[in-house]
């Protein structure tokens, strides 16, 4: 594996090394001493072209857990314009003596382009409402931590799935680990084309309420345009909300995930995000040990250019 | 291929190591067994077995992995992590590692930055089944099961049952392209 872009496409033995590497650095973030040599001297950058304060947090604690160095950079508030601009920067890291860069980017392939440009090692940390394969490896994580393995799982992922990279990375990543993946919402919060995906589709959460071993809740995305399309926040939470009448209704091991940042009150309600059931800061400590096993895979032994 | 072990000498070996860790250490208190990743694991939970049945009491035993400590990353491709469980707290205890083959002493090396970073050991002791020589660090094993004189064109295999579903240990002429996963 050269970069680590898209969870479409790759290969179940991958997905699973990356995991099993993922557990075993969950072991050393329990440590009392949680760090490792194992990338000393080397330096990831963390280039986040879109605002992001969880994932690339997450990237630099698995960075610095791995003993290596790092690099941010942040365009600020100006953003930077597409094409040579972008070219530039990714370069100009290239020469400050990075070796892998972590890139977010509010344009679908800007990750691409940029492994076009540099030969360093790519992981995407989250292009547009495409991708974001780090996402998907902890939440597999989670699951398999929690049941053991993903084969034969009903997974229900709820709300915006069209604007979503978190869906997006998600469908692929739990199918190839023998999943069986139901998307619910509405139409006009579903991706327009759905050839291809490994999904069935739900009109509504009520339906496949009790069948579901997790249940996978969306944030409603304001900044896509994710509000627009459906008439109020009350309506959204009645049909797609976790809520607390929906969590008494859940089989006693259903799980429920959450990407971050919730918000209580629309997609979940207090009482759900707070139960033993919802596996969010559980996906927020995987999240350093995935990046951690990515960071270590993409970093170690030679390459094929 | 030569064989130079059999399954009976590996058991031989290591009932004889148990008794001269007892001895060494004057008992099996305080002890922690902790076989590195991957053949050393059983042969670990195999010595601990040992030490039990001589003592009448029960030893810690867990593994070691030491992927996350190489000094090589940057020029093999990673392989993938084995477990690494730690039974108890090291601290103030004799930490005895356990491994198939000693080699360079890389992978030793490696075991007691781990080691380091996981507890403070009162001390730490080495037992191999097998050492071959061609040491590139000062590093030296406290319990060998065979010494054996090897040149580098030569390869040792070891094999464990719990592993390998056969045991024993052999060694063969590198083939032409370099053999990777004996003990370095």
């Amino acid at each position: 594996m050269r970069d680590l872009l898209s969870t479409e496409g790759l290969d179940r033995a991958t997905l699973e090394s990356l995991l099993d590497d993922g557990e075993e650095f969950a072991e050393v973030l329990r440590r009392p001493i949680p760090k490792v040599p194992a990338l000393r001297g080397k330096t990831v950058a963390t280039m986040f072209f879109e605002p992001s304060t969880r994932t690339r947090l997450s990237f630099e604690r698995a960075a610095r857990a791995l003993s290596a160095d790092t690099l941010s950079f942040a365009p600020g508030t100006s953003s930077l314009k597409k094409g040579e601009s972008l070219k530039d920067t990714v370069l100009t890291i290239q020469a400050m003596g990075a070796d892998l860069m972590v890139v977010r980017h509010t344009s679908t392939g800007a990750p691409w382009r940029v492994a076009e440009w540099t030969h360093l090692p790519v992981i995407n940390g989250g292009d547009g409402a495409h991708q974001h394969p780090t996402q998907a490896l902890l939440d597999a994580l989670t699951l398999r931590q929690r049941f053991g393995s993903l084969d034969g799982l009903r997974i229900g992922i709820v709300g915006d799935i069209r604007h979503s990279r978190v869906a997006r990375s998600d469908v692929f990543a739990f199918s190839t680990l023998g999943a069986e993946v139901t998307l619910v919402a509405p139409p006009t919060l579903l991706p327009p084309d759905l050839t291809g995906w490994p999904v069935e589709v739900a009109r509504e959460l009520d339906d496949v309420l009790t069948e579901l071993d997790a249940i996978y809740l969306l944030r409603v995305q304001s900044e896509r345009g994710g509000a627009s399309v459906f008439p109020s926040v009350q309506e959204y939470r009645q049909r797609f909300g976790m809520t607390r009448q929906r969590l008494a209704r859940l089989k006693p091991d259903t799980a429920v995930l959450h990407p971050g940042p919730m918000i209580r009150g629309v997609e979940i309600d207090h009482e759900v995000a707070d139960d033993a059931r919802c596996l969010v800061l559980n996906q927020v400590a995987n999240g350093v040990a995935v990046r951690m096993a990515a960071l270590f895979q993409l970093l170690g032994g030679e390459r094929d250019e | 291929m030569r064989a130079v072990m059999t399954g009976d000498d590996v058991e031989r070996a290591l009932r004889r190591i148990a008794y001269e860790i007892l001895e060494r250490n004057r008992g099996a208190e305080d002890l922690v067994l902790l076989g590195i990743h991957t053949r050393g694991a059983p042969l670990a939970v195999r010595l601990g077995r040992y030490l039990a049945d001589i003592e009448e009491t029960g030893v810690e035993v867990g593994t070691l992995d030491i992927g996350m400590y190489r000094d090589d990353l940057d020029q093999r491709p990673t392989t993938p992590l084995g477990p690494t469980e730690i039974p108890v707290s090291l601290d103030g205890r004799t930490v005895v590692l356990v491994d198939d083959v000693l080699y360079t002493g890389r992978t030793i090396r490696a075991a007691l930055d781990a080691l380091a970073d996981i507890g403070r050991a009162r001390r730490v002791q080495l037992a191999v089944l097998v050492d071959r020589g061609h040491r590139e660090l000062p590093i030296r094993a406290d319990y060998v099961g065979k010494n054996m004189p090897t040149s580098l064109d030569e390869r040792v295999m070891v094999k464990i049952d719990e592993i390998d579903g056969a045991e024993g240990v052999w060694i063969e002429d590198r083939p032409p392209v370099e053999a990777e996963g004996e003990g370095r």
